[in-house]
């Protein structure tokens, strides 16, 4: 179902791109998105930001969706491709639910799938470029994972994308712990999307949190975090210097 | 100086879309290079796919040429289906299933336009890499880099359709002051419930800004003007 305009082979500059369909380099990107499993259920927080290059040009993207009852899909990466993902998803669940037979896809069943179309996608040199989390809870399992633009697929108690993993991922093995209540994890959350907003140029400060249980799966309204600015150090940072720094 | 008439016709360009209460307002520049040469410096880069959709077009002339042509075909036999007018959602995916899957090969950013019955004024941003962003504003082109800041000073919910078409109109002329690739005269396009109004904005009626001076009919004007021997020392 893809509709392709016909061309013939153009300039040498473009023969590369021409003979085979492969996505070379991401336009509109989202930055990192962090997980953790909590006492009870899943936390996932991104930013809503959709950068051109280094231009912060989209404000209002939402970078996680829930899928199905049980399951929560957060994105980094080209955004063209996750909404592709979404109505590959959409597709899933609706095929889910015709059975109706009272089963339901959970977030175990949905992050195979995504595992099997990224790795496929990528045998084939044209991945879908993003790196996805996905989280969940059926009959009181709680599910956290992660599938990568290549395909690397696994699951674990706190998961991040991007520079996440560089920046609250330590954080995160500090800190994080099984019993985790709400009110922590948020806490616990904030401090790593905050150090992403000091640290990540990509980041902007506009966010959402959302939250899996058994009951369901919501998502925050968007919101803004405090950021300090405060220390001595850094109303004169040259004051006793030899020259500039 | 190399004009390099060979290049790829581009419209550099700036486009803008605008919702206010009641429709949209589109806006865009009218200038297409061929490198450092411009080809047309009248073209029109606001384009019709159906009655009630419009869609700004920027990037490579041909390929936005040829997608709108194939999407406008597209429309007009889902609007005989339907039995009805085609929704700006719809549109906007059109364009998305062409731009996405088509990806590598196309270099064009567009911004759809419209009103229809279920939803009101829409406007929706399509990037190179086929994303579709629902947004109550959207800019467009090289000349929107210039942009950002002053619309997020100057953007406001609920304009009246007055008010909006001034906004898109300054923001070109603002834009075309600035960017090299964009220029010519300013066109709008304001969608509606009640139709379709086209305005035109020619290059030497827009507002002067920074460093920019009253054009005149010649220096003889300005001498005779100043005074009986004005190069007299």
């Amino acid at each position: 179902m893809t509709f392709t305009i016909p061309i013939e082979n153009g300039s040498e500059l473009k023969n590369a791109e021409a003979d085979s369909q492969r996505t070379l380099y991401p336009y509109v990107t989202g930055t990192s998105v962090v997980a953790i499993k909590y006492k009870d259920g899943i936390l996932m927080a991104s930013d809503m930001g959709g950068s051109y290059g280094s231009t912060l040009r989209y404000k209002n993207i939402e970078r996680m969706k829930a899928i199905g009852k049980h399951s929560l899909l957060g994105a980094s990466g080209e955004i063209s491709d996750f909404q592709e993902i979404l109505r590959y998803l959409d597709e899933l669940v609706l095929n889910d639910n015709m059975w109706d037979d009272g089963n339901s896809l959970g977030p175990k069943e949905v992050h195979n799938y995504l595992t099997r179309v990224m790795y496929n996608r990528r045998n084939k040199f044209n991945p879908l470029w993003n790196t996805l989390v996905l989280g969940g809870v059926k009959n009181g399992e709680k599910y956290l994972g992660m599938v990568s633009m290549i395909g690397v697929s696994f699951e674990d108690n706190h998961v991040a994308t991007g520079f996440g993993n560089h920046l609250a991922r330590p954080i995160l093995r500090d800190e994080w712990r099984e019993d985790l209540t709400f009110e922590e994890g948020v806490k616990l959350l904030e401090k790593c999307m905050r150090v992403l907003l000091y640290r990540d140029r990509s980041a902007i400060n506009k966010l959402q949190i959302a939250k899996m249980t058994e009951e369901g799966v919501t998502v925050s309204e968007p919101y803004s975090l405090r950021t300090f600015w405060g220390f001595s150090a850094f109303t004169n940072p040259t004051a006793g210097a030899e020259g500039s720094w | 100086m190399d004009l390099n008439l060979d290049a790829p016709h581009s419209m550099g360009t700036t486009i803008i879309g605008v919702t206010y209460n009641g429709g949209v307002v589109l806006g865009a520049d009218s200038r297409t290079s061929t490198g450092m040469y411009v080809a047309n410096r009248a073209s029109d880069k606001i384009t019709q796919l159906t009655d009630n959709v419009y869609v700004c077009r920027s990037g490579s002339a041909a390929d936005s040429q040829v997608v709108s042509d194939y999407v406008r075909y597209f429309l007009h036999q889902h609007t005989i289906q339907l039995g009805q007018p085609a929704t700006v959602k719809v549109s906007a995916n059109l364009i998305r299933m062409l731009a996405y899957n088509n990806k590598n090969m196309l270099q064009t950013g567009l911004i759809v336009g419209g009103w229809d019955k279920y939803e009101g004024g829409k406007i929706y941003g399509i990037p190179l890499g086929g994303t579709v962003v629902e947004q109550p504003f959207a800019i467009g082109g090289s000349g929107s880099s210039y942009l950002y800041g002053f619309f997020d000073q100057a953007w406001k919910e609920n304009m009246t359709k007055e008010e909006a078409e001034q906004l898109v109109v300054k923001a070109v002329s603002l834009a075309i002051a600035r960017d090299g690739a964009s220029g010519g005269v300013v066109r709008t396009v304001i969608i509606n419930e009640e139709g379709v109004t086209r305005n035109f904005y020619p290059g030497d009626q827009l507002q002067l800004w920074h460093e920019e001076l009253e054009p005149q009919n010649s220096l003889l004007d300005i001498l005779n003007a100043a005074g009986p021997e004005p190069m007299a020392m």
